[in-house]
This record gives structure tokens, C-alpha cells and sequence, in this order.
């Protein structure tokens, strides 16, 4: 095999210029045509590793060790001069964030040309731009590429960083993260893209991604990373059916499916980050099968059969993969709704630059329900959630909290209708106040809604803290010193202070880690069934719906197209867009039977 | 102590001999009145007497000793800068965050006086206002005052402009909080920063307009010592005694470059904690 490998990765070694690993002992093999999938949260590497394969490394690091072979030349080996000519010509990358890669300034055709100038200076015409837009399912046409970016969409925009990738038709292609922050329709598309384009152009693509459902549907291999090194490696449905590294099983296991109702199980413990690896295994602190050696020896790859390797020592150990079923749905309706939207218009801008967002929506929330709104971006579902607790003025409509019309805003309604909705807000890096410790900013929603004195809000916060899990000594701390997860459990924290009725969370996961979005979950879950809590879950992602909603309404373009209890939705879509949507959608289960990829 | 210990160690070197720098003038301003071998504005020797033993620094114009004017100079500047500096902050900061805040016309008339302000010449409105009200360290202070307010407010508006949209200050108007508490609580420690890196380039604003002011005769008047006032004084008599203008033109350079020196130290020192908090949420 090494000697048909598109590339050769062998003892990679990547460390900050202070010392501290990044990217310890990686080797890998791509071979022409085939897609190495490189998975891994936040922290693992993963985008470290698919720039070393650039023999490049981000300001702070240093690639310490290691060769990368590319049709026989260490690009490493190389200096800086001679390895930039290697760069979008032998290897080509496509980055994450098409709207940050691309500038915004040049048209997209002479993005494409000034790649194609720089290493083929022959095959620069207007007419080989025109066949790569064709090759990525963009328009050929002339009048397409003399377009900006901004004059794009998101897929779109990604496309043409595809095409900057592969129009010298290098031997390997880089993906990092290229579908994040799409729609799952547009993401499907990219996709099959790429699938399609490895398969024409033969050549080598490692695929970098957080999320094992989407590499799944691509890759023909999988490579696990945690704490910069390869925990697991192997055939695609392999390591989906079979694995063998306690981390990759609980992965997995994190992963909610639409296709399967199963329950997803959060992993214990945070991810180690630079400079805190541990001596012996890089997974021991978090591992529910470790023994005694393992705190004190690091496990070398090992062979569990053919290519299939593990870097654990108990991997024999590593109970066989099963999964949890979802029995916890409530099925019956209310006679009176809690929480109903009726006919509700929402727009932005004013005058002519009027943009409808929402035309006459409605929904209702029956006490101790769970309902997921689903949409797009762009479908309006997080101004529906801005209208419900008064962040957003709607033009028309009514929102009721039993029975009782809510006031437009926030400021307008009354003290205990703003304590009865709280909201959660998508990135917990945003909705906590970076200047204020943890312990003043759950109590103050207790103080300011539930009229506690101060001594009580501490009191609260001790048994909010304890009831989400966080350790009392968070109390004192700032967000920026909590993990992502710690902090959007802050968030719900706060939001629970108020003592509310219904909990508005809207795209709260997305921003998480899966394992961390899991445990999450899991607890908005537990919240529900002890405070009687109504939930409003708004979110892009299926396989959240189905791990955490009773009902589910699905929005397309400001309209809702779709509604009805989630099995019944999920199982058996009745509107077009619902079944575009659930076919469009990632899941582990093609792949995992085989017929991926 | 171990608190401004750490500090120390944070800030940058040029921060460091900045801040050496201030306290040195600092101390020179305040405790230098004490130390004075002689009564500021006495008479005590011939006028441009040149440095010697008993005068260090030489005499001025009408023979009073200037090392006991340098010392008992500072003061003045200090205090007139240090409290102009304050008025402007004091009403400029809460301009600024109320026309960042509301989008409605409250922040549209602020902003719109603050382009008149703007408009107008910082030392054609100190003179018309000093013409006008008469000389003296009131008028002085705000006067001054007034011409830093408009750029307190533009700065102090756009620093909020970007924390507003910002989701846990959305969360605090769901939650139905005063727009002082919003503004107070959620909003100001939030962009401290962009003024902290700020306040240095104002303070030394200051103590140059008090200075132009005083030289110019239109702040304190002669019996007083006070370092601009002696340049403004002594310069005919420059080429025989250059001391009584050099050592308070000295010092009062020495000022504005040492407080902006420690000004962006510190600024520094906060971009990078703040990066460590973006780090930490990247």
C-alpha cells in the first residue's frame, strides 16, 4: 500500500515553541481516490494535523518531527520557499469558513485564476475556470464568476473554495471542517461533491471533522484523534460496528441518531488540553475500563485485525457497542396549552427595507412538554424565539402564557411572565458576561424575578450549581474559565434561577462538542421530569429532536410545514421539505451496515 | 501586594519605566512643596542669577529660586489635569454608553451635539470661554473638559455599540433589568478596556491644554508657581538662565510621555488578558 499512498504521514510531532505537544507520534496513508476521515472534539489536533499536511503549522507552533510524503518528497524536509510551490498544487486545502477564506474583494473566477497563475500558468483562461465551476455544481457561465463572494450562499461560497482546491488538480486534498455551519441540505450536497470528486479525480482527501455522522457518510476509513494522537484507526464500518477504543464507543455513543430514538450517553470527565496531557494513557482520566498500568504507560497502536488499530491496553475489554433506547416521550396532549403562538408576523427593518421572517406562526406547549421547533438558518426559528420572550416585537399575532396575552416586549409585561419564559441562549461564549463571576450572575435573576434576598440567591446558586453538576467552586469563577459545556450549563443555571415555567433553548448544543452535548441533553432531560419543565428546543439538527422532543414542528421559510408527535414526523415525513430534510440529514446507520460511502 | 506584584511582572518594560516615571513626578509634585529651600515666591536673589550652590537651579526673572518653584509647580498641572480629566470621564462615559444603548433619538441628539463639539477648535473654544468667563482654574477645568467630552462619548458609544448585540445583554433585557443596571453592570466592565487604553492619551491632552492655557496667561496667574506658567515667564531671559524654563519643560515632557507609556502597558496587558479569555472561548 505505502508505495501507492498519495501521501505519507510518519511520526508527526507538532508542539508549541514552548515545548508543550500538540500532535504527538501520527502516522498515516491515504491512498489515490480514497477519503481518510480525521475525527475529533475540540482540542484534538485534528486541524493541527490536516495543516502539517501542508508543511505548514498555525503562529506558536513548530512541527518538531515527523515526515510528510508526497509523491516522494518530505515537504517538511523542504524549505519554505520550495514547500509553497507544493501548496495548492501537489496538496490543496479547503478551510473550514468559506466567508473568511475567500477575499471579499476579488471576484470569485480571479480567485480561482490567481491559483491557477501561481502553478499552471498554461491553463489560465476564463474557459478552465468555467469547467472547475462546472466540476463543483457551480454555473459556468462568465457572468457567474465576475460575482463576489458576499453575492453568494453559504454552499456556494464553499463551493468555490472547492474549486480553488482542486483546479490545479493536486494529488491531495485537505478538507477541514468544510460542511460546519452549513444547512444539512446544502451539507448533503457538498458531501456527495466529494465523494464524487475523489472518485473522478483520484485524488487523496483526509477529511477533518467534529462530527462523526458526517465523516461516516464520506470516508472510506476513520482515524480517531483525542489529546493530539490517534486513538483508533480503521475501515469506516469497522470502527462504527465495532469499537475497540473505549473513547471511540462513547463517541458513538454520544451521537443522537433521527433514524434510531436512542438516548444518548454524555462520557465523564473534560478533554485534556495542551500542556496537561497525562504520563500514561492520553483517555485514563476519563476511562471507565482503566487499570492500574494504564496511569502509568502509554499504549502503542495495536492490531486488532487486518488495519484495524487501537491505542488501548484493555481494548479486548471494550464492551461490545450497544445502544439506549428513548422511552421517555410524553404522547398525550393537554386539553390547555401553557405556552400558544397564534397567527404570529414578525419582520425586520422598516419602511421599504421591510423583511418578513415569520408569516402567521403558531404553536403551543403543553405544561411538561418538550416541542422542537426545527428549521434552517434563515427559516426564522430563533426570531419566533426573540418574539416568545419579548426581545422581538412582532407585527401581528398573539402569544398567550395560559391564557393570558404577553405584551409585546419584555420591558412591557409583567414581572412574573418574564420569570415564568427563560431563555438559553446558542453560544454560552456569548450569553454569560465576561466580567462577572458565575455566583452573581445565576443569583441575580433569582434576586431580581423571585424577589430572594441575597442570602437566598447564594443559597439557590449552591443548589443550582449542585443540580447541573458544577462544582461549588465555580461559583467564583469567570466564564473565560469554564469549558464550553460548564458554561452553557451556567447559562441554564441562570436561567433556571428564575424558577421558569417554560425553557426557550435555542440551538444550545451547537455550539458543544457531541460528547458534551450528550450530557447536556441528558440533563435537560432529568430537568424535565423533576421541575415539570415545558421545553421550547429550537434546532437544525435531527438528531437532537429525536433524543430530546415530544412533538415537533418543522419550519421552512417562516411557515410551518410540518407537525405532529416526533416519531411519527422523523419516521414518516408528510411534507416534502420534512423529508428532504430527514434524508439530508447525517446518520450512522448507512454506514455502519456498509452502504456508505 | 501580591496582587500588585503580579501586575508589576505583567506589564511590559516601557509600561514599567513609565510608571517609575510618573510616580516620580508624582512625588516630586506633591512632597516637593516640603522640600524647598525656599519660600516659591519670595525674591531672594538677583533676577536670571545663574546655578550655584545656593541657588541649584539658578533664580528667575525676578529673582526667586527656581528649584523651589519646580517643586512647588507641579501641583497645579497635576491637580488641574488630574481633575479635568475626571470631569470629562464623568460625563462623557455615560453619554457615550446611553447613545451606544438607545437606538432611538436620545442617542441621535447626543451624537449630533458631539459633532458640533467636535467641530469646534479645542483652544479657539478655551479662549472664547476664558475671554468670556474670565481666567481662572474653574473655567480652566471645564473648559478642558468640554473638549474632551465628545471623544470620550464617540469612543465610549462605539465600545458598546459591539457589546449590545451581545447575548447576555440580550438576556438581561428579557429578564426586564433597568437600562442603568444594563448599562452599569452588564455593559461598562465590558468595554473598560478600550477606555483604559484610553485615559492615558487624555490625561496627557490635559496637562498640555492646561499647560498652552497657563502660558498663554489665561489659566493661573503670575504669583503662582506653576510649571507652564514659569516657561511662559522665564523664556525671555532663555539664553542666560535656560534652567527656569528647561527643568519645568522637562518634567512636564517627561509627564506626557511616561503616563502614555503606562497607559499602553496597561491597555496591552488587557488586550492580552481579554485575548486569553477569546482564546479560552475559541
Amino acid at each position: 500500500m505505502s508505495a501507492r499512498a498519495a501521501i505519507t504521514v510518519r511520526g508527526l510531532r507538532v508542539e508549541t515553541t514552548a515545548g508543550d505537544g500538540v500532535v504527538e507520534g501520527v502516522d498515516l496513508e491515504v491512498a489515490p481516490g480514497s477519503i481518510l476521515g480525521l475525527v475529533g472534539e475540540s482540542g484534538s489536533g485534528k486541524s493541527t494535523v490536516a495543516l502539517a499536511l501542508l508543511g505548514y503549522c498555525q503562529p506558536g507552533l513548530r512541527i518538531a518531527a515527523g515526515v510528510v510524503e508526497v509523491g516522494g518528497e518530505d515537504l517538511l524536509a523542504l524549505p519554505e520557499r520550495a514547500a509553497r510551490s507544493y501548496r495548492g498544487r501537489v496538496v490543496s486545502y479547503v478551510p473550514q469558513d468559506p466567508q473568511t477564506a475567500l477575499s471579499p474583494s476579488q471576484r470569485i473566477g480571479d480567485q480561482v485564476r490567481r491559483v491557477l497563475r501561481r502553478h499552471a500558468p498554461e491553463r489560465d483562461a476564463p474557459e478552465t475556470v468555467a469547467t472547475i465551476f462546472g466540476r463543483v455544481g457551480l454555473p459556468a457561465d462568465a457572468a457567474f464568476a465576475r460575482r463576489f463572494p458576499h453575492q453568494l450562499s453559504g454552499g456556494q461560497q464553499q463551493r468555490v473554495a472547492i474549486a480553488i482546491a482542486i483546479a490545479c488538480e493536486p494529488s491531495v486534498i485537505v478538507l477541514d471542517e468544510p460542511t460546519t455551519g452549513l444547512d444539512v441540505i446544502t451539507q448533503a450536497r457538498i458531501l456527495e461533491e466529494v465523494r464524487r470528486l475523489g472518485r473522478e479525480t483520484g485524488a487523496a482527501m483526509i477529511y477533518v471533522s467534529h462530527d462523526l455522522a458526517v465523516v461516516a457518510e464520506s470516508a472510506d476509513r476513520i482515524a480517531v484523534m483525542y489529546a493530539g494522537r490517534f486513538l483508533e484507526h480503521g475501515s469506516t464500518p469497522t470502527i462504527l460496528r465495532q469499537p475497540r477504543h473505549p473513547y471511540t464507543a462513547g463517541l458513538i455513543g454520544a451521537i443522537p441518531d433521527h433514524r434510531r430514538f436512542t438516548r444518548p450517553s454524555g462520557m465523564p470527565g473534560v478533554a485534556v488540553g495542551v500542556g496537561e496531557w497525562p504520563a500514561g494513557c492520553v483517555f485514563e482520566p476519563r476511562c471507565e475500563q482503566r487499570v492500574p498500568a494504564c496511569a502509568v504507560q502509554e499504549p502503542p497502536l495495536e492490531a486488532v485485525s487486518g488495519d484495524h488499530v487501537v491505542r488501548c491496553l484493555e481494548w479486548r475489554r471494550t464492551p461490545a457497542f450497544t445502544r439506549l433506547e428513548r422511552l421517555d416521550e410524553q404522547v398525550e396532549r393537554h386539553a390547555a396549552p401553557l405556552l400558544a403562538v397564534d397567527g404570529l408576523v414578525a419582520e425586520y427593518g422598516a419602511g421599504g427595507a421591510r423583511r418578513g421572517v415569520l408569516h402567521g406562526v403558531s404553536l403551543t406547549v403543553d405544561a411538561g412538554h418538550s416541542v422542537a421547533l426545527v428549521g434552517e438558518s434563515g427559516s426564522g426559528k430563533t426570531t419566533l424565539a426573540r418574539c416568545i420572550i419579548g426581545l422581538h416585537a412582532p407585527s401581528a399575532g398573539t402569544i398567550e402564557l395560559e391564557g393570558e396575552g404577553l405584551a409585546p416586549r419584555a420591558r412591557a409585561r409583567g414581572a412574573e411572565a418574564r420569570r415564568r419564559i427563560q431563555m438559553v441562549f446558542q453560544n454560552p461564549y456569548d450569553s454569560l458576561n465576561p466580567r462577572q463571576p458565575i455566583e452573581r450572575q445565576i443569583a441575580w435573576p433569582a434576586r431580581r424575578l423571585r424577589g430572594m434576598s441575597a442570602a437566598q440567591a447564594g443559597e439557590e446558586v449552591g443548589r443550582l450549581l449542585e443540580t447541573l453538576r458544577l462544582p461549588d467552586r465555580s461559583r467564583s469563577r469567570y466564564p473565560h474559565e469554564l469549558s464550553g459545556g460548564e458554561r452553557q450549563r451556567v447559562a441554564i443555571a441562570r436561567a433556571l434561577a428564575a424558577g421558569p415555567d417554560v425553557l426557550v433553548c435555542d440551538e444550545i448544543t451547537s455550539a458543544l462538542d457531541v460528547s458534551v452535548q450528550a450530557a447536556v441533553l441528558d440533563l435537560l432531560g432529568e430537568l424535565r421530569a423533576d421541575l415539570g419543565l415545558s421545553l421550547l428546543f429550537i434546532t437544525h439538527d435531527l438528531g437532537v429532536v429525536s433524543a430530546i422532543a415530544d412533538q415537533v414542528l418543522v419550519l421552512d421559510r417562516g411557515r410551518i410545514c410540518e407537525t405532529g408527535a416526533v416519531r411519527a414526523v422523523l419516521g414518516a415525513p408528510q411534507a416534502d421539505y420534512t423529508r428532504t430534510l430527514v434524508d439530508a440529514a447525517p446518520t450512522l446507520q448507512d454506514a455502519s451496515a456498509g452502504g456508505g460511502s | 501586594m501580591t496582587r500588585a506584584a503580579a501586575s508589576w511582572r505583567r506589564l511590559p518594560r516601557p509600561g514599567r519605566a513609565g510608571l517609575v516615571v510618573v510616580l516620580l513626578i508624582l512625588a516630586i509634585a506633591v512632597a516637593g512643596p516640603w522640600f524647598a529651600p525656599y519660600p516659591p515666591d519670595a525674591s531672594i536673589g538677583p533676577p536670571f542669577a545663574p546655578a550655584s550652590a545656593e541657588y541649584p537651579l539658578g533664580t528667575d526673572g525676578i529673582g526667586q529660586d527656581v528649584l523651589s518653584r519646580v517643586l512647588s509647580g507641579g501641583r497645579s498641572v497635576l491637580l488641574l489635569a488630574g481633575l479635568a480629566t475626571l470631569l470629562a470621564y464623568a460625563v462623557g462615559v455615560p453619554l457615550g454608553l446611553l447613545a451606544g444603548y438607545s437606538r432611538g433619538v436620545a442617542g441621535a441628539i447626543i451624537m449630533r451635539g458631539v459633532d458640533v463639539l467636535l467641530a469646534v477648535p479645542a483652544l479657539l473654544l478655551l479662549l472664547v470661554l476664558a475671554t468670556g468667563a474670565g481666567a481662572g482654574a474653574v473655567v480652566l477645568v471645564i473648559g478642558i473638559a468640554i473638549v474632551h467630552v465628545p471623544q470620550i462619548t464617540r469612543i465610549v458609544r462605539a465600545a458598546t455599540l459591539q457589546t449590545t448585540g451581545r447575548a447576555f445583554i440580550e438576556a438581561a433585557e428579557a429578564r426586564g433589568d433597568s437600562t442603568a443596571r444594563i448599562l452599569g453592570v452588564e455593559v461598562l466592565p465590558n468595554i473598560s478596556g478600550a477606555l483604559l487604553a484610553d485615559v492615558g492619551v487624555r490625561f496627557t491632552g490635559s496637562v498640555l491644554l492646561v499647560a498652552a492655557l497657563n502660558f498663554l496667561g489665561l489659566g493661573l496667574q503670575p504669583p503662582a508657581s506653576d510649571w507652564a506658567l514659569m516657561i511662559s515667564e522665564n523664556r525671555s531671559g532663555i539664553s542666560i538662565q535656560p534652567w527656569a524654563v528647561v527643568a519645568p519643560a522637562a518634567l512636564l515632557a517627561a509627564l506626557a510621555v511616561s503616563v502614555n507609556l503606562f497607559a499602553d502597558g496597561i491597555a496591552q496587558v488587557y488586550a492580552r488578558a481579554s485575548a486569553r479569555r477569546v482564546e479560552a472561548s475559541a
